[in-house]
């Protein structure tokens, strides 16, 4: 498919580091109903660059890194690393591949043991992943790559001792001590406090440009992966519905969802926008027009045949309910998965960055 | 300057406020000392206002809310202040009442029938063994005389309201998406028809797309049921588009109020100015975005003068010595966009702002803010 020629906005970072072929992943949910929380997902990510998976809660984004995180078996698929497929089935293997692959999870206050100081904390992964001759030095090491300075006040602390950030950074430490070629962000800032929020993205940069990390940044919040991240996933019920550069596709985004979830985010320059002339002519304007009863059953990806985005899409059509639309290149870098595209983004299928491919395959 | 900076603040515009928090302080005891969560508030609220209080995790703003409704226990202290209400209900009373000197009684009478509170986690709020009908009869009946029938069908229509199907009554928070949740504790915080509704980060835990759409709702709502509405949360970009007026908390103390409009365009605070820089936006060219480097004090021993000194690039060796005062910004038209930073205009440059006075002893803040003002705006 023309899934082969796409390029991503990551890829002139460095090499390729992990590729995610056509992953799958179901969960038997009983009474005979499945519920397909990853659908045939690929991507790849590369050394130095940030790819960003964008969707709202429910998509599948977190399952999708933690099939990467090797947590989850897939259903069908490949996962490969480095060129080779990864295989997880004994606990060894499954260790020597996190020792390449790590992850940082939403919630610092959570994923911190609270009877265990920062010291064990970090000594643990170093103990188990690497052979480090001065165990203390190494943890100095990494408190200070954390900017956690000075690195001796912070050792013998409990994680109730310390704020949000200074948790969030602890367990990026954590992930660093292993010292891992692809780092996988969940959710990493949202906890935090908005104040602090850039201060730990500019770190992530930084981790991820000295170690020439390879990071998959997972997020609800669009505007930070234009920020942060080189390539956009924008995924729907389990599905990537539309990808490309991160400056592109919130700029000028192709599919009807990345179109709502843009134009849902907060505005501040737009002043006495829709939210405050009332909310009878917002839903208007928007494609949130549709009923609100479906969007949970839309959105956890069981009963919709067809485009899983139809039962909330302006565009919809018969063809959209009875056939599910493939991602199909829209230009050399992005793609989108909609049948109208040509009605819901014209300037994107035969704009400037358009690049002259056609729609259908 | 169209007011000095000697008069005092008066927030509210036009009407009577509905709520009037003045001087308002809490501390919280703790064997270490006490904290000040909240230092010496002014805060009001007219009818069919939308004030947002933003601030950072710790900043006083839950504390704020909740002690102006008495809803603190211990170690919580409201060592000072008043809370005026004067509701449309309570008008015929001469006098507005103080909520800090209320009865036990008057204080059911309040809450919920005058003043209702969204809170923050509809999944902790909610509870879990009671179908949403049953909570809402529960609401209704606690506050309200009412036959049983009537009130099913109230509860009934309050769903209508928030747009979820009635057949949902039935429902266990548990069966309920997020966003569903959210709307049923809206719901519940409207039946009784309140004058207030205080909403702390309603919409915080859900993703933008069910948040627009909720507060979308709240707006409209508002509209057409005419209370007013107390909106805490962290995100001052939310704030922006969806308060008409907006205060600033930090290290609890106010650092700056003005409308949605003044805070956006000509914010005059450091703390505001650096929240601004905060957040990534979506549209628009790229900005280099700074954040707020460093943490909050401790409030157990709060520094000298202005408690965002340490995280300030504008500060000076003055900042220790200032009181913390809501005064009129100098170059604002507006007497009611009002600022602790005597030093710090809109349109001052970041950094550089002070070297040049950083050397100059100056006893009384307001002259150098006087000296400064007629600094910065020579003839204009």
């Amino acid at each position: 498919m023309s899934e082969q020629t796409l390029t991503s906005a990551a890829a002139d970072r460095g090499p390729l580091a992990m590729e995610a072929i056509s992953v799958s992943k179901d969960f038997r949910l009983g009474r005979g109903q499945t519920l397909h929380a990853v659908r045939d997902v690929s991507f790849n990510l590369y050394r130095g660059g940030v790819v960003a998976l964008v969707g709202e809660s429910g998509s599948g984004k977190s399952t999708a890194a933690r099939l990467l995180a090797g947590q989850e078996r897939l259903t069908s698929g490949v996962i490969r690393l480095d060129g080779h497929q990864v295989e997880v089935s004994s606990r060894r293997a499954f260790r020597r591949y996190k020792s390449q692959v790590q992850y940082v999870f939403q919630d610092p206050f959570a994923s911190l043991n609270p009877v265990h100081t920062v010291r064990y904390h970090l000594e643990r992964p170093v103990k188990l992943h690497q052979r480090a001759a001065n165990m203390s030095q190494e943890v100095v090491a990494l408190l200070e790559q954390v900017r956690l300075t000075p690195a001796k006040h912070f050792l013998a602390k409990y994680p109730h001792e310390l704020s949000g950030g200074q948790r969030q950074r602890v367990s990026f430490a954590r992930a660093l001590a292993a010292h891992p070629s692809v780092l996988l962000a969940d959710e990493p800032v949202s906890m935090l406090d908005v104040s602090i929020r850039l201060e730990m993205l500019s770190l992530l940069d930084d981790l991820r440009r000295r170690f020439r990390l390879a990071m998959l940044y997972i997020t609800h919040d669009i505007a930070s992966a234009r920020y942060f991240a080189d390539e956009v996933l924008v995924m729907y019920a389990g599905q990537i519905v539309e990808r490309g550069p991160a400056e592109q596709l919130t700029q000028c985004p192709a599919h009807p969802y990345t179109q709502l979830l843009v134009a849902s985010a907060p505005d501040p320059d737009n002043l006495g926008s829709t939210l405050r002339r009332g909310a009878g002519r917002d839903r208007s304007q928007q494609p949130q027009g549709a009923p609100r009863g479906p969007v949970s059953a839309a959105s956890n990806g069981t009963a919709v045949a067809g485009c899983p985005f139809s039962p909330r899409c302006p565009f919809a059509d018969d063809l959209c309910r009875r056939e599910n639309p493939a991602l199909a290149q829209v230009s050399a870098t992005r793609a989108a998965a909609c049948w109208h595209l040509d009605l819901a983004a014209p300037e994107v299928v035969s704009g400037p960055q358009g690049g002259g491919f056609p729609t259908t395959q | 300057m169209s007011a000095g900076p000697t008069s005092a603040p008066v927030p509210a515009s036009g009407s009577e406020p509905v709520l009037d928090i003045r001087d308002f302080s809490v501390v919280y005891r703790t064997p270490s000392g006490d904290v000040r969560a909240v230092d010496r508030v002014n805060l009001s609220l007219a009818a069919g206002e939308v004030v947002g209080l933003v601030g950072e995790s710790g900043s006083g703003k839950s504390t704020l809310a909740y002690g102006a409704c008495r809803l603190l226990r211990a170690p919580a202290f409201i060592t000072g202040g008043t809370v005026r209400y004067q509701g449309r209900r309570l008008a015929q009373r001469s006098q507005a009442a103080d909520v800090l000197r209320m009865t036990p009684q008057e204080l059911q009478k309040l809450r919920w029938r005058e003043i209702a509170i969204v809170f923050q986690s509809a999944m902790n709020a909610l509870n879990p063994v009671l179908s949403v009908r049953n909570q809402m009869l529960d609401v209704i009946h606690a506050h309200l005389r009412m036959p049983r029938d009537e009130a099913g069908e109230r509860a009934a229509s309050l769903l209508d309201l928030v747009g979820i199907p009635r057949s949902r009554l039935r429902s266990y928070p548990h069966e309920l998406s997020g966003g569903m949740r959210q709307r049923v504790m809206i719901a519940m915080a409207l039946a009784t028809e309140p004058e207030v509704v205080i909403m702390d980060e309603p919409t915080t835990a859900l993703d933008v797309v069910v948040q627009r759409d909720i507060l979308a709702q709240i707006v409209e709502l508002k509209d057409r049921l005419g209370f007013s509405i107390l909106f805490i949360t962290h995100d001052l970009s939310l704030l922006l588009e969806l308060a008409d007026r907006i205060a600033v908390m930090y290290a609890g103390q106010l650092m700056e109020v003005g409308t949605a409009g003044e805070i956006h365009r000509e914010a005059a605070h450091p703390y505001t100015k650096g929240l601004l820089n905060s957040f990534p936006s979506l549209r628009g060219p790229r900005r280099e975005l700074a954040g707020i480097p460093g943490s909050p004090p401790d409030l157990r021993d709060p520094p000298p003068g202005c408690p965002f000194l340490p995280r300030c690039s504008y500060g000076t060796d003055a900042c220790t010595r200032i009181d913390m005062e809501l005064l009129p910004v100098a170059t604002s038209q507006d007497p009611e966009h009002v600022t602790a930073c005597p030093f710090v205009l809109p349109d001052t440059p970041p950094r550089e702002a002070f070297q040049a006075k950083d050397s100059l002893d100056v006893p009384d803040h307001l002259t150098l803010a006087d000296e400064l003002r007629t600094a910065v705006e020579p003839g204009s």
